[in-house]
């Protein structure tokens, strides 16, 4: 009997497998590439050192006052003694373990919503939204117990979450009303919403804090004060919902008329035709551009500086005009830096797997 | 929905009223007493005059004044809450009432006191406006600038100023216009500007931030004047009282030598009659204010005198090491004057 036997395939050539073959594929393939590499390279080898020799190699990481900094690199001990006040603001030191737990409990609270199989998610995440914000303005300001903290204590890296979250959270529901009410067929909504978006479309946020810090205590009687972070929170909101809502419509136009008529062959309302069927396809669609909004949404929080609130970049500003820690401005704003790009970065991943999962097969 | 009416109507009211609602005499004293606390505006952050430390107490001599008011007022100096102010917002703050006291790095000057409803209750610091310069320049004078690339910060009245001295001088420069301090020390310290103008108070803590500080020096001209001044709303002139006699109280302490240190065991032993009149055990001066008859012994023993307020904020006891120039005593050749309690 006749049997044949195959021969060990050849292993590929050197030059199409591993490091090289990625080098040669990504990097070096052809000659302009490879002159675009070696720029890159020549770059990096001009920049990395100095860089490396200032924040790392020369860099102060011991002692707890200028004085333990040599001056040569960067002096982290600034951000070690202040870190405290970077992530706190003026909350005081022994209450601190309230804005820790108010954290942990969003963490534990909206961990069974990424749960996929969890059953009543719905309910849960309804109950959650309901619950959370009141515990955590309890747990945050204070009354009923605790020791009460003025808002005008708080800041740091907590006040920019705090303004970045309730700007999020109240933007988003509103947004989508302010989207639905300008593709209304009743005139009167459509006016509505439609002025309202382009108003606040139409003014930047900083004269909207401005305006909210400014002139608005001049129209009301002296005694009224509205605490002035509530003040920049609405502003806040007012200002993003107006850019939820245009994201929110760029979805609902890309719905097919189709998906309407459907729904309205089964006899579904208004209402429960944008949501069970129009809102859940078209907000799917629009995560790149919501996730996009929030994100300059929470690198805006910084723009709270010209009203005189205390977020982290303004905490940083602040610390440096401590006469004992003059000149420490670059330490604080490559730390300011590193710690939105961490923010930024993580909402950004994720988006990508949020869209991931939520994919049907409809994208090409 | 009663209620909702009535806000309406009360929001509306205050917009027609607008920011004409002016204070009435004797309501802001009240308020505070009835509050407990008194509400400073102090500034966003400001080397040696209002800034907070690492456990974020605020520090400074416009946080100390604030300090003296309500160690006056309230026999303990710690009765303050703070509201940093940004300098757009600070005049609003006071004459919306949000707060009691502006104590922030104010320059006094006419349009301010006549116009924006305010009334300066007396000078915490001379300040004006100089120059910062390396020492290799060997430029002793600002005379002695022309030619010279100069380093400012934008929006503020220290372009004006500079303009003024050097076309008065018949002098030549090249402006060079920086948003914060920070970049301004910076560019100095790069060499791309010969000199730095800011007030003086300022440069003394732009020139810690350079990486060799003994290198700079700062000129003796000073080319503006810029006396910085707390505030209080107009119309109430028995709050203004309080606060402006608060300050001197500090003034006085200091020329008639009475320290936090010395303070208790003066005002029991004192022969001398001036101090016993400050110190409240000679009359009733601190009637006519609406004031504890110690109140300056509370605001000596709890904040100290002006010459410890300067020492410790912004003189030798502080890293920025500021002469004492126009803001010593005037009988020791400067210009705090303070007119006498009795």
């Amino acid at each position: 009997m006749l049997t044949h036997t195959f021969k060990p395939d050849q292993p590929p050539p050197r030059t199409s497998v591993g490091i090289v073959a990625w080098l040669r594929a990504n990097l070096f393939s052809g000659w302009f590439n490879t002159l675009l590499t070696l720029f890159a390279l020549y770059l990096v080898w001009l920049l990395l050192p100095p860089l490396l020799n200032w924040a790392v190699l020369d860099a102060d990481w011991q002692g707890s006052t200028r004085a333990d900094c040599s001056g040569e690199g960067a002096c982290w001990v600034f951000i070690k003694a202040r870190f405290g006040q970077f992530m706190y603001g003026f909350y005081p030191p022994e209450l601190r373990w309230r804005v820790d737990l108010t954290v942990l409990l969003a963490i534990v609270g909206a961990a069974p919503l990424f749960v996929r199989r969890m059953p009543r998610k719905a309910a849960y995440g309804l109950a959650f939204l309901l619950v959370y914000p009141l515990l955590a303005f309890w747990l945050l300001h204070g009354g009923l117990g605790l020791t009460p903290v003025p808002t005008s204590r708080w800041g740091g890296l907590m006040l920019t979450l705090v303004i970045a979250a309730v700007g999020i959270a109240g933007a988003l529901p509103l947004g989508v009303l302010l989207a639905l009410g300008r593709r209304s067929k009743m005139p009167a909504i459509k006016v509505l919403c439609v002025t309202f978006i382009e108003f606040w479309r139409g003014v930047p946020l900083i004269t909207v804090l401005f305006m909210s810090s400014v002139m608005l205590p001049l129209f009301l009687p002296e005694q009224v004060t509205i605490d002035k972070l509530l003040r920049a929170l609405i502003g806040v909101i007012l200002f993003q919902s107006a850019y939820v809502a245009e994201v929110v419509r760029g979805g609902l136009q890309a719905i097919p008329k189709g998906q309407y008529e459907a729904a309205a062959a089964m006899g579904l309302g208004y209402w429960r035709t944008m949501g069970l069927v129009i809102l859940p396809q078209a907000m799917k669609l629009v995560i790149p551009g919501l996730v996009n909004t929030f994100i300059a949404l929470f690198k805006d929080t910084s723009l709270v500086i010209i009203i005189g609130l205390f977020d982290l970049l303004n905490s940083i500003k602040q610390a440096t005009s401590d006469p004992a820690w003059l000149g420490m401005a670059t330490e604080g704003y490559v730390f300011a830096a590193l710690v939105f790009w961490i923010f930024c970065f993580g909402m950004s991943r994720y988006s990508q797997r949020l869209e991931r999962r939520l994919d049907t097969g409809h994208k090409r | 929905m009663k209620m909702a009416k009535t806000t309406l109507a009360v929001l509306g009211t205050a917009v027609l009223l607008g920011a004409s609602a002016m204070a009435q005499a004797g309501a802001t004293l009240d308020s505070v007493k009835k509050k407990g606390y008194l509400q400073c505006g102090i500034s966003d952050g400001l080397p040696g005059f209002s800034y907070a430390d690492e456990k974020g107490n605020y520090l400074g001599i416009d946080v100390d004044v604030c300090r003296a008011v309500a160690a006056a007022l309230f026999g303990d100096a710690s009765k303050v809450k703070y509201s940093p102010l940004t300098a757009k917002e600070r005049f609003t703050a006071l004459q919306s009432g949000e707060v009691d006291v502006l104590s922030r790095n104010s320059t006094w000057t006419s349009s301010r006191d006549a116009a924006m409803g305010l009334n300066f209750v007396g000078v915490t610091y001379y300040d004006g406006q100089g120059f910062l310069v390396n020492k290799k320049l060997g430029v002793k004078s600002a005379k002695e600038l022309d030619g010279a690339t100069v380093c400012i910060q934008a929006g503020t009245t220290t372009e004006l100023n500079l303009a003024d001295y050097f076309r008065a001088n018949g002098l030549k420069y090249t402006p060079i216009t920086y948003d914060t301090s920070d970049e301004s020390a910076k560019s100095l310290e790069s060499g791309r500007c010969d000199v730095l103008t800011s007030d003086q108070s300022q440069l003394y803590a732009q020139r810690i931030k350079l990486a060799a500080p003994d290198e700079y020096v700062v000129l003796p001209e000073v080319i503006s004047k810029e006396p910085l001044a707390p505030a209080v709303r107009q119309g109430d002139e028995e709050w203004f009282d309080i606060v402006r006699w608060s300050l001197f109280a500090l003034i006085n302490a200091e020329e008639l030598g009475v320290t936090s240190k010395n303070v208790e065991e003066t005002a029991k032993t004192t022969k001398n009659p001036d101090i016993g009149r400050l110190l409240g055990t000679e009359g009733e001066f601190g009637k006519d204010l609406k004031l504890p008859k110690d109140w300056v012994v509370q605001i000596v023993k709890q904040v100290g005198n002006y010459g410890e307020v300067f020492d410790r904020n912004v003189g030798a006891g502080s890293p920025l090491k500021i002469e004492r120039g126009l803001n010593a005593l005037w009988n020791k050749g400067g210009l705090q004057y303070a007119p006498p309690v009795r």
